[in-house]
């Protein structure tokens, strides 16, 4: 390497590559590229396309022009209470989940007592599928044989799951138990690795514990924020096993990926209308994606 | 890890995702008959299993069964029939059928039928597609009705209810003793449609029920208002929470003796009874609304076979369902499966349950069979628009007005694209 590096240095004009070094370079960019196309950009432009005909899987694709969309923003009951509860999701895991896992993380860090034990209870469940979840959930939750009901008794038990004002925020609690752990062992990592000397220094300077955490350990934390928030974001967009283990998710659990799969599995599928919600989800992504990006790149040049 | 391992990783990791399809590709041999099945549950599959050895024995071919899990076979259907079917597989009669026999993805088995025997008109009727060729070799089927328990029946003096109005009356009472009068869970989505077809074909008859599932009629029609509005007045009988309970639950409550009634199929509420409690299981018609449709009409899911037109080994499937449409092949699967009611008129009967005895003259003296909600109209609007949709009414059942334009907006929207 160094020995190139000379040679241009002291050749200036434009690199040369061998024919090897060509086909070697080609091999390795050309594999990843004709994969992310065939397995990424693919699928995705045909959704993008599919999603302005009508097709049922097995007739001929038929151009609808904007119907699908029009449809699907006046004409489909579930569509709205989906997008309502995707945001749900992203502002429940990201305001509450991810800031409790935090407070966890700086009170294991703090070495409370037992805090080996609460760390590890903590992280179990972030081991389980959320698919899983959604069947513990149910055994805990059932109307007629779940445990919280056996518990509370009473002649009128309550419908956590069958409700539907009320089973969205079970399923919500129950996505949180899964989604603070994980939160919470990213930040202890991220404590970890706070030079102590920082927090010292602050404390000689008079600032108070609190002060000393906002001002100085969060910002430190910034990295670890930036994984948070994008793991976050991923985890509520694609929120899909836990509602559709526990009803399909259906009844007051409408998720845009349930509606995906409900219009595009099936006998009779709705391929065309079931590409057109899944574009929605797509530039819903597409938002947070660029975002993440554009940050991502501005921090890149600061640097 | 160096680039070699790397690369290696990764033409293993591509091996591994192409290689269960090269190998499905093959899984159909020359030889032999292939069976896609979705009788995953262990009674009927054990069932389905004899018959398919006495086939085997009987005439030295073999039969492989792939059996597939219920739910997923159904979601899978389309694929599965574009790729690589198998010769014969399992599914059920009526639209269901007919849709899969329009797009051309079915063997018409016109020529068999001309040698059955023991068939009812009734019975051929659903197992034509549109183009008026038979796709379907009937196996089973079983109806739906109003199961109840003997005992609690005659411990508290009930009568079985002829007209609407007994039935609504009999609930009240069973309130007042106690019991929950209708064991009801609609958590998988589909059972409550059996009550909803009920109430539609005793008040509005067999033929406005058919002609509204094709979509020819409209569903915020003053007659479907009516139907809604009827089940309306029976929800306070009904157990609560029905969107959060499945069936198996719901049925569970009736063997429990809490609850007094269920609309279920006939293999539904069995399994979920004792087997000391089975005897005690018995069922009447669903009540009349309307003197001028009476309980003429009876639903009555009929499952049986197709052949896929991609059949590799033609002469075999259709050696094995002529098999499986003679009244042996039948008796043999009962004789596991007691759940169900064989269709051709030559089973033999001797060995029924009393409650299988009942089924069968419910359905013999029916004037009109239904198939069920879900395999009357077009899967899609069943799954997409119709389960949502009756859900909603059982967790909010005042707005009927609502509910019923919403239907038709999206029935519309479906039953135009083609």
């Amino acid at each position: 390497m160094p020995n190139t590096r000379a040679r241009r240095a002291g050749r200036p004009g434009p690199r040369r590559h061998t024919r090897r070094d060509l086909v070697v370079l080609g091999a390795l960019l050309g594999i990843p590229i004709l994969l992310d196309l065939a397995l990424i950009w693919g699928p995705t432009l045909a959704s993008v396309g599919l999603s302005f005909t009508t097709w049922d899987g097995i007739g001929d694709i038929q151009w609808a022009g904007l119907k699908n969309y029009d449809n699907l923003f006046t004409n489909y009951p579930q569509f709205w209470p989906a997008v309502r509860h995707n945001l749900l999701w992203l502002v429940f895991l990201g305001l509450l989940a991810a800031p409790f896992g935090l407070l966890l993380a700086v009170l294991i860090d703090r070495g409370v007592r037992f805090s080996r034990f609460y760390q590890s209870t903590l992280y179990m469940p972030v081991v389980l599928s959320l698919a899983v979840v959604g069947f513990i959930a149910q055994l805990i939750l059932s109307r007629d044989q779940g445990a919280v009901n056996a518990v509370i008794g009473g002649r009128n038990p309550t419908d956590w799951l069958g409700n539907p004002g009320l089973n969205i925020w079970m399923v919500l609690l129950a996505a949180c138990w899964r989604h603070t752990g994980y939160v919470m062992i990213l930040y202890l990592a991220g404590l970890k690795s706070v030079d102590p000397g920082l927090k010292e220094a602050a404390a000689l300077d008079g600032a108070s514990e609190r002060q000393a955490f906002f001002r100085v350990v969060l910002p430190t934390l910034r990295p670890v924020n930036v994984i948070v928030g994008v793991i976050t974001v991923i985890e509520s967009l694609r929120a899909f096993d836990i509602v559709y283990a526990i009803n399909k998710g259906r009844n007051g659990l409408e998720l845009l990926s349930v509606l995906v799969t409900d219009n595009i599995i099936g006998e009779a599928s709705r391929i065309g209308f079931g590409s057109a919600i899944a574009v929605v989800l797509l530039l819903v992504s597409l938002g947070f994606i660029v975002t993440y990006l554009v940050q991502e790149l501005r921090g890149e040049q600061q640097r | 890890m160096s680039r070699r391992t790397l690369l290696r990783g990764a033409a293993l990791g591509a091996g591994a995702v192409a290689l269960p399809s090269l190998l499905a590709a093959c899984s159909s041999g020359p030889n032999g008959i292939t069976m896609g099945s979705n009788a995953s549950d262990a009674v009927p599959k054990k069932a389905f299993a004899e018959a398919f050895q006495a086939y085997e024995k009987k005439s030295k071919k073999k039969v492989t069964v792939n059996t597939v899990n219920h739910e997923n076979f159904q979601e899978n259907i389309n694929r599965y029939l574009q790729g690589s079917p198998d010769d014969v597989f399992m599914w059920f009669a009526g639209n269901r059928m007919q849709y899969f026999a329009q797009k051309g993805l079915l063997t018409d088995i016109s020529d068999l039928w001309r040698g059955f025997d023991g068939f009812s008109e009734a019975l051929k009727k659903q197992s034509t597609g549109l183009d008026g060729k038979q796709y379907l070799v009937p196996y089973y089927y079983y109806p739906w009705a109003v199961f109840h328990r003997k005992s609690v029946f005659q411990e508290k003096g009930y009568d079985i209810p002829k007209t609407f109005d007994q039935y609504r009356a009999l609930a009240e009472q069973m309130q007042k003793d106690g019991l929950v009068p209708f064991a009801f869970g609609d958590k998988d989505g589909w059972p409550a449609m059996g009550t909803f077809d009920y109430l539609n074909m005793r008040a509005n008859g067999y033929d406005f029920h058919i002609a509204l599932m094709s979509g020819q009629k409209a569903w915020n029609s003053p007659q479907v208002k009516q139907v809604f509005d009827l089940w309306r007045g029976l929800m306070p009988y009904h157990q609560k929470g029905a969107n959060g309970r499945t069936w198996q639950e719901a049925a569970q409550a009736l063997a429990q003796k809490k609850a007094g009634m269920t609309v279920l199929g006939l293999p539904h509420p069995g399994q979920q009874f004792s087997a000391a409690d089975r005897e005690d299981l018995d069922f009447f018609p669903f009540p009349e609304i309307d003197p001028a449709h009476g309980q003429d009409a009876v639903e009555a899911p009929i499952d049986g076979f197709l052949m896929s037109k991609k059949a590799k080994d033609k002469d075999g499937a259709k050696d094995l369902l002529t098999f499986l449409a003679t009244p042996k092949a039948e008796d043999i699967y009962l004789r596991s499966d007691p759940n169900n009611v064989a269709v051709n008129s030559g089973a033999d009967t001797a060995a029924y349950t009393p409650l299988q005895k009942k089924a069968v003259q419910l359905v013999s003296g029916a004037r009109q069979i239904s198939q069920f909600m879900d395999r009357d109209t077009r899967p899609d609007f069943a799954s997409t628009v119709m389960i949502q949709a009756i859900q909603q009414f059982l967790s909010a059942p005042d707005d009927i007005d609502g509910l019923v334009n919403d239907i038709e907006r999206q029935k519309k929207q479906i039953f135009s694209a083609k």
